[in-house]
């Protein structure tokens, strides 16, 4: 784009998200950004705005978006408690490496440091949890900084940026022309692959007698499901997920061993304890993941495929770093390793899930009690959506479970809040998710709790009509908590009991099409009624009290310390 | 690698934009670990900034700041050092009442031996400047401090390593990715 325009700050701000390919926004209005709502107005025909009801929802709506879509996420909110409100979203987008520009309001610049009316130090406020922020306080900056915003957004290990923009600087004018970011000199996104290292790392993996990958949202992120799978498939080894990881290898896959960490399956848990080389692939050793970590994996060999120098060692030592995009480094490692036959090793896999489908599995998808189970409303989701919805869970019990027996046919299908685990995630990251993927269907699952943290999303559930399949998991607890409390705090329930209110009366308050499921028969028609009903659609189903998820491996403990019940 | 805490220079290398002190700053913050010193400065390169911290960590510790450090957006490289691997002072300016000066003859002796400067002199105060480590600044401060010290005031580390730090490499290899 070349045009010699003369134009205000924020007329720029809207043509520089129209430049970088942005149609779809979220926020919230207030004084400090009138001038770019202003502008939003008379642009309304190519850049559409989504309202919603809280600027937390904008944040998870655009995270949602970004996750599905895989493009970058934007989020708008005015300056004081409407920047204030976007941080949990930022906070969550840094940890599960999001890319989002978020733009903030600001007093304006005469007035910066004065403690202004809705003042706030959004950039101190958000450095520890952006990948980069700036403030423009004059117009002239801002095709540059939004150039720079969306191209750190997005590249390398993609995270969130926040640019805060001072409302003198909104109303200023000046000759607008826009250049795409290139590049930032003291930036460099993706490390440049070193083929030493990848024949390191193809050597410890071809001498491998009991190889394991571990893989994680990296290969979603970068784009290398394909190569992934040709990676996987032709080695021959064993591979299990992070929950971020999940959906980038189908379900079913033969060679897709199940879930890590604190609720994952039995097998990896316990295998990566036993294994001689751990292939780590786009994934950062999170606690939840790696249990005590002095104890973790210590008779493996170490390979570790990732894009940010930052991960390399610093929670388990890698032998063999690989680093650069997961894409580039399994293409190259692909074509050097030697297939393998590790019957005696899968084996073990299969006698280790046998074990845990007898004690969890089947309790959980067939339960003989009254009482409905999580596992299986997520079975019937499975049934009806044909194991191809997206599935946006919340926090909690329910996200274990989802993330546990959800069967997923392509990638960018598991939207969750992972490193942050931010309870209220689900609802509004279902609208983005569901706005990322039109075609699709998106369902949230979310628990009781979580669900009430942001339920006011449902205003713009109503509002744009999108399509958001919603599933509450209602036990009254704060589930994940009251297990917590009745494993490890002798059954001391403390303010897990929740009162709620009528779900279904709410939603239809937001005349959203709702009902309530409290016996076995009825879900499976509710499930199959949500799916036909065209639009959003709210479902409760109320499951048992005092289920507990398993297995389990207790904080501090060791994977080797992983409990089936 | 060491467990021991022990002193670390860290130095950086960056673009000198707003906020970029406490983007660094939360790092530590974030880890809880304290800052002894710290110094901004320009560098050799025109346009580049230099962080010189000092700091009391193990080296994995000291490892993993500087990746962390490295990480943002502004920081163009960053190192760890050890006291061995740099050449480094500290600058200390110490106030005194004039009349001390010609009424205390041990006050020059210790400026002689300690082979520090008088900056300045006025009526009512003279002014001592010493660069130098730690213990010797130290060591003029407890010297002094009988004879009232009317301020102190100590500067951050200053440091330059005895190996290359390649930064201008850096910054041409992008130029060349550039173009």
């Amino acid at each position: 784009m070349s045009e010699k325009l003369h134009i205000s700050g924020a007329e720029a701000l809207i043509r520089c998200l129209l430049a970088e390919g942005v149609d779809l926004i979220y926020g919230y209005p207030g004084g400090a950004i009138m001038p770019v709502y202003d502008e939003l107005y008379k642009f309304q025909d190519q850049l559409h705005h989504v309202l919603t009801r809280h600027e937390q929802g904008a944040t998870h709506a655009a995270q949602g978006y970004a996750r599905t879509s895989g493009k970058v996420g934007v989020a708008i909110a005015t300056s004081g408690p409407g920047a204030t409100n976007l941080i949990t979203g930022i906070a969550d987008a840094q940890m599960d490496s999001t890319p989002l520009v978020c733009i903030t309001g600001q007093v304006a610049s005469h007035l910066l440091g004065s403690d202004a009316f809705q003042e706030t130090d959004i950039i101190g406020i958000s450095t520890p949890v952006t990948k980069w922020n700036y403030q423009i306080t004059r117009a002239e900056e801002v095709p540059e900084i939004m150039a720079k915003a969306f191209y750190i957004a997005r590249s390398g290990r993609p995270g969130p940026v926040l640019i805060d923009i001072t409302k003198d600087a909104q109303f200023a004018t000046f000759d607008y022309s826009y250049k795409k970011c290139t590049g930032v000199r003291s930036y460099k996104p993706v490390p440049t692959l070193d083929h030493d290292q990848v024949k390191a790392a193809a050597d410890a993996i071809n001498a491998a007698k009991k190889p394991l990958i571990v893989w994680g949202q990296g290969v979603i992120l970068g784009q290398a499901e394909a190569a992934f799978k040709a990676f996987v498939e032709k080695t021959q080894i064993p591979a299990a997920w992070t929950i971020l990881g999940l959906s980038a290898l189908e379900t079913a896959h033969p060679l897709n061993k199940g879930m890590l960490g604190m609720h994952g399956n039995y097998a990896p848990n316990l295998l990566t304890q036993e294994c001689d080389v751990l292939i780590a692939i786009g994934m950062r050793f999170d606690d939840r993941v790696t249990g005590r970590l002095d104890a973790y994996a210590r008779q493996a060999k170490v390979v570790h495929l990732e894009i940010d120098p930052a991960e390399i060692h610093k929670n388990v030592h890698a032998d063999y770093p690989v680093l650069a995009d997961c894409k580039a480094s399994l293409e190259a490692l692909t074509p050097l390793v030697q297939p393998k036959k590790l019957d005696e090793w899968m084996a073990r896999f299969d006698e280790l899930y046998k074990q845990e489908y007898e004690v969890v599995i089947e309790k959980d998808l067939r339960p003989q009690k009254e009482g409905l189970s999580m596992g299986e409303v997520i079975v019937a989701i499975n049934k009806a959506s044909k194991s191809d919805a997206v599935i946006v869970s919340d926090v909690g019990q329910h996200q274990m479970v989802a993330c546990r027996y959800a069967e997923f046919v392509r990638s960018k299908s598991n939207i969750t809040s992972g490193g942050l685990g931010t309870m209220g995630f689900a609802l509004p990251a279902a609208i983005g998710a569901k706005m990322g993927a039109p075609d699709r269907h998106v369902v949230a699952v979310i628990g009781d709790g979580g669900y009430q943290m942001t339920i006011q999303e449902l205003g713009t559930i109503f509002q744009t009509k999108v399509g958001v399949k919603i599933v509450v998991l209602n036990n009254d607890f704060l589930g994940m908590v009251r297990q917590w409390q009745q494993l490890f705090f002798e059954k001391r329930y403390a303010s897990t009991e929740m009162t709620n209110p009528d779900f279904v009366a709410i939603a239809k308050g937001y005349y959203i099409p709702a009902k309530k499921v409290t016996a076995r028969e009825e879900l499976e028609p509710a499930v199959a009624e949500m799916f036909a009903t065209d639009g959003p659609y709210f479902l409760e189903v109320v499951v048992e009290k005092e289920d507990n998820v398993f297995p389990m491996i207790p904080t501090g403990a060791s994977l080797t310390e992983i409990r089936l019940s | 690698m060491s467990q021991e805490p022990i002193q670390y220079t860290i130095s950086i290398y960056s673009e000198n934009n707003v906020g970029l002190l406490n983007r660094i700053s939360a790092i530590f913050l974030k880890r809880h670990i304290n800052i002894e010193s710290l110094t901004t400065s320009l560098s050799e390169i025109p346009d580049v900034f230099r962080f010189v911290i000092v700091v009391e960590v193990t080296e994995p510790q000291a490892q993993k700041l500087v990746q962390q450090i490295e990480k943002q957006v502004d920081v163009i490289k960053a190192f760890y050092h050890t006291d061995e691997e740099t050449i480094f002072l500290e600058t200390a300016l110490y106030k005194v009442k004039t009349s001390f000066l010609f009424e205390e003859r041990q006050i020059q002796n210790f400026i002689k031996e300690s082979h520090a400067n008088i900056v300045t002199v006025s009526p009512e105060f003279f002014v001592i400047e010493k660069t130098g480590f730690r213990h010797e600044t130290d060591a003029l401060r407890e010297a002094l401090t009988p004879f009232g010290l009317l301020q102190f005031v100590r500067s951050g580390r200053i440091s330059v390593s005895k190996a290359p730090m390649g930064i201008s490499q850096i910054l041409n290899s992008f130029k060349e990715n550039l173009t």
